[in-house]
């Protein structure tokens, strides 16, 4: 784990000490006392996609996993998705470390750092973004990233749960990639980069256990679309997926 | 010491009521405990008559885990004297009791005397009222016992009562009991899981809707036939703006509990016996961690005759909703058929204990099939509906008291006002009238929502009972038995404000959980104050203060009955008089098990003005 990482870990750890372990007086009790009602913290790990993609021959795998540890108000939180063929290791992969704060009833504010393992050149992003839920029940997690040369990129991500019956449940998704300037070194060109439209069915075996099937459409757009092109890489797929989705 | 007796005899034992009897009578001070409290038990007769004497009564409770027979499996359990329940304690208005409280298991535990007025040190709330009872240790419990009445006792040390610690408590009045019968049965509502309930808390907190097996789904939109898919759709779409859900009866339901009647499940169809012709008196008290229950016996009134443990002028209804932590007396009297069904069902519909009165043992009735679950309303959330058909009534100001300007008893004897049937407006017929309007402090980032227009619902049927064709009990029908109210008028209003946060499992007064505020509630010693709670969520709490009657303002001037748990009705604006005469540190709280744990707990303290 890179030093900024690590920082921003044990930052996040202290400031939700910091902040969640006020001491409770009730004017009358023995000083050494505890408080009559301990404050608890939980944690969450959620695999929201473990998939497979199936692809014209060349199948991919995915992973987009998350996971937080605090209390109500205030959460570390860790994020990490990312992508390869199967049999070899990713394209894509990156962890993010995130402090979170709820400042409105459904939205916390985000910062932290994030590290892109790969493609080469591995960069590191400080971000600051904002996560919840939308009216209408739309969860939404947007992030604006800002590497070490200063290039500002963003991400905007959308889900929806439709239940269809209490354990069946269809969820769209949306993801939209964003560069502010060239990143040349990773082959993002200014604009709209790339975006992701996906269809998933999960049947909820178990609350922590929902395999699913799906559809994913992705596509890159603009200047990164031509670079990629240029390369001789695809700029559109359509891929079915298999997967599950699980937490604990 | 492990005693393997059953706390709970399942059916009347005569001879062993006799043994008991004598021995309580024969003895100064009488230990009770691996004894069989009689089940069927005349209050008065077996009551008074077997605690002769005026010395203390003692009791010994081993508070152990171990594995037993309950909900139809096997689990490990934590067990007063042996069992779940733990047994029925019977103690006699005037006298003291001396209770020694032994801890085998390997961590500290408490038992709280839910609703009995005693010096705050005897309250059993660990780290307020004492350090709590450490494993191994004995704590002893004594006090007078001022009141008489229903009650129960249970764990207040972290989720143990979710875990079984909990029994009844019944005090025998010093003088004749109002209410004559010719049997005396506890039924004792609780809900049991076999998850070990801290997993059950962390659930909630990683996915709030984690027991809700009853959610809208798509199939409802296109059920036509029930309400219309445009109406259906508009619904759903209304809820999800606001990112709540219209099915959020409770939180925990029966996919983790079974509904347990004194312990049994409906499988094992706990009885009470009677005979053609007797007046037969049913103290139900909801013992559960989280669930309400609409209590009914189908064919047969019952008259309401103490709520709280506190006596009420007798009001005959068909159904009541027994909040968590509260409790009624009821008196029936069977007619000719040999067998009548004791249904709690749980508010959510999800699941119901259940039992029966029977002239023999072994007899059945049927059991009603559950009914379909309820929806929560734009009443519930606390909406304006001023655009929905002047439903507003009188709009008062800010700080207008529920209660007050209506002369009551209007609500509970109407029954079936047409089937309106339709979500958004389901319960809006009979919504009470507008008292107050929100302020524009919306109790920050830990509250989701609050009521901007906040209802007197004192005459409204409890949650999912609008539509019920039979009579319900309503707060309203409460008046206290009494001549004994206190005309001073109050001398000061605290207003509270029931808060929280579905999706985070953040519960709150005020917006601030319990380890956010900075202090205590301070009552003024020998003051008489007025405790105004207003419900921002959209579930129903039932809010109970530890230590001092809340005198519910209902509309009955001085028959305004006395309460220890004041269930609030979601975008409810409710208020309370307090005689602050008893010094101390008291807790006050939601009694939902995991709202408590999760923040919706303040410490009131009742001290001299000048140092409060």
């Amino acid at each position: 784990m890179s030093a900024p990482a690590t920082a921003c870990v044990l930052g996040a750890l202290a400031l939700l000490t910091v902040l969640d372990g006020a001491a409770y007086d009730p004017a009358g009790t023995p000083d050494d006392w505890p408080s009559p009602m301990p404050h608890m913290h939980y944690g969450m790990l959620l695999g929201d996609r473990l998939e497979t993609r199936f692809a014209d021959g060349a199948d991919a795998y995915v992973w987009d996993v998350q996971g937080w540890y605090g209390s109500g108000r205030r959460r570390a939180w860790m994020k990490s998705e990312g992508e390869g063929e199967m049999g070899s290791s990713p394209e894509n992969a990156e962890v993010q470390l995130l402090y979170s704060q709820l400042f409105a009833p459904f939205w916390d504010w985000q910062v932290g750092v994030r590290h892109d393992f790969s493609p080469n050149p591995e960069l590191t992003h400080a971000v600051i973004g904002v996560q919840g839920v939308a009216p209408y029940e739309f969860e939404v997690d947007s992030a604006l990233f800002v590497n070490e040369y200063g290039d500002v990129t963003a991400r905007i991500e959308a889900e929806y749960n439709l239940n269809i019956t209490q354990r069946l449940v269809l969820q769209p998704r949306v993801e939209l990639n964003a560069a502010f300037s060239d990143v040349r070194e990773v082959g993002l060109g200014s604009g709209l980069t790339a975006s992701e439209l996906g269809l998933r069915l999960r049947y909820q075996v178990a609350r922590e256990f929902a395999p699913y099937i799906g559809v994913s459409w992705e596509r890159l757009h603009g200047e990164t679309r031509d670079i990629a092109r240029r390369a001789g890489e695809r700029a559109s797929s359509t891929a079915f997926v298999a997967g599950v989705r699980l937490w604990f | 010491m492990r005693i393997r007796s059953r706390p709970f005899p399942r059916r009347t034992d005569t001879t062993r009521r006799r043994l008991l009897q004598g021995a309580l009578a024969g003895g100064a001070a009488c230990a009770v405990t691996g004894m069989l409290p009689a089940w069927a038990r005349d209050a008065r007769v077996a009551g008074n008559a077997a605690l002769a004497g005026t010395a203390p009564l003692a009791f010994e409770l081993a508070i152990g885990e171990e594995r037993l027979d309950i909900a139809g499996g096997q689990a490990r359990a934590l067990t007063i004297n042996g069992g779940v329940p733990g047994p029925l304690l019977e103690w006699q208005q005037g006298r003291e009791v001396i209770l020694d409280v032994t801890n085998h298991l390997d961590v500290p535990t408490s038992i709280h005397w839910h609703g009995i007025l005693l010096p705050y040190q005897m309250d059993g709330v660990p780290w307020l009222s004492f350090p709590g009872i450490a494993p191994g240790e004995t704590f002893r419990y004594r006090f007078p016992v001022v009141q008489s009445g229903t009650y129960w006792y249970h764990s207040h040390s972290g989720l143990q009562e979710q875990s079984g610690v909990y029994g009844p408590l019944v005090v025998h009045p010093r003088e004749a009991d109002p209410v004559q019968v010719d049997r005396d049965y506890v039924v004792f509502l609780s809900d049991w899981t076999f998850d070990d309930p801290h997993h059950v808390l962390s659930r909630l907190k990683k996915m709030s809707d984690y027991y809700n097996f009853q959610q809208f789904t798509l199939t409802d939109l296109y059920a036509v036939e029930k309400m219309g898919s445009a109406e259906a759709w508009a619904t759903k779409l209304a809820w999800d703006r606001m990112r709540m859900m219209p099915t959020d009866i409770a939180d925990v339901t029966g996919a983790a509990y079974t509904y347990l009647m004194n312990g049994l499940h409906p499988a094992g169809n706990w009885t009470g016996l009677f005979a053609p012709g007797e007046r037969v008196r049913l103290r139900f008290i909801n013992g559960s961690a989280m669930s309400f229950f609409n209590v009914r016996i189908p064919g047969l009134p019952m008259t309401v005759v103490a709520a709280d443990g506190q006596d009420v002028v007798p009001v005959e209804t068909d159904e009541f909703q027994i909040g968590v932590a509260e409790t009624y007396d009821v008196v029936v009297e069977p007619g000719d058929a040999e067998a009548y069904t004791v249904m709690a069902e749980s508010m959510d519909r999800s699941g119901y204990a259940a039992g029966t009165l029977a002239t023999r043992p072994g007899l059945t009735a049927p059991v009603p099939a559950l009914r379909e679950r309820p929806l929560l309303s734009m009443v519930d959330m606390g909406m304006d509906m001023a655009g929905h058909g002047g439903h507003g009534g009188h709009d008062g100001s800010h700080g207008s008291h529920a209660g007050h300007d209506r002369s009551g008893g209007d609500g509970g004897g109407h029954a079936g006002h047409g089937g309106h049937d339709g979500m958004a407006m389901g319960g809006m017929a009979q919504a009470g009238p507008v008292v107050a309007r929100h302020g524009d402090d919306h109790h920050g980032p830990g509250n989701v929502s609050v009521a901007e227009v906040q209802r007197d619902r004192l005459g409204e049927r409890g949650t999912g009972l609008a539509d019920a064709p039979h009579r319900v009990l309503v707060y309203r029908d409460l008046r206290r038995f009494a001549e004994d109210f206190d005309e001073r008028p109050p001398s000061r209003e605290i207003e509270l404000h029931l808060t929280g946060h579905m999706e985070r499992y953040m519960w709150s007064f005020d917006g601030k959980q319990f380890h956010e505020v900075d202090g205590p509630i301070a009552f003024h010693y020998g003051e008489r104050l007025r405790l105004i709670l207003v419900n921002d969520t959209m579930m129903n709490h039932p809010i109970h203060l530890h230590g001092m009657w809340m005198e519910l303002e209902n509309g009955h001037g001085s028959r305004i009955p006395r309460k220890h748990t004041i269930n609030v009705m979601p975008g409810a604006r409710v208020s309370a008089l307090i005689n602050a005469d008893a010094p101390g540190l008291w807790a006050f709280h939601c009694h939902l098990l995991y709202h408590m744990e999760m923040g919706m707990f303040r410490v009131v303290r009742v001290a001299p003005e000048e140092t409060a």
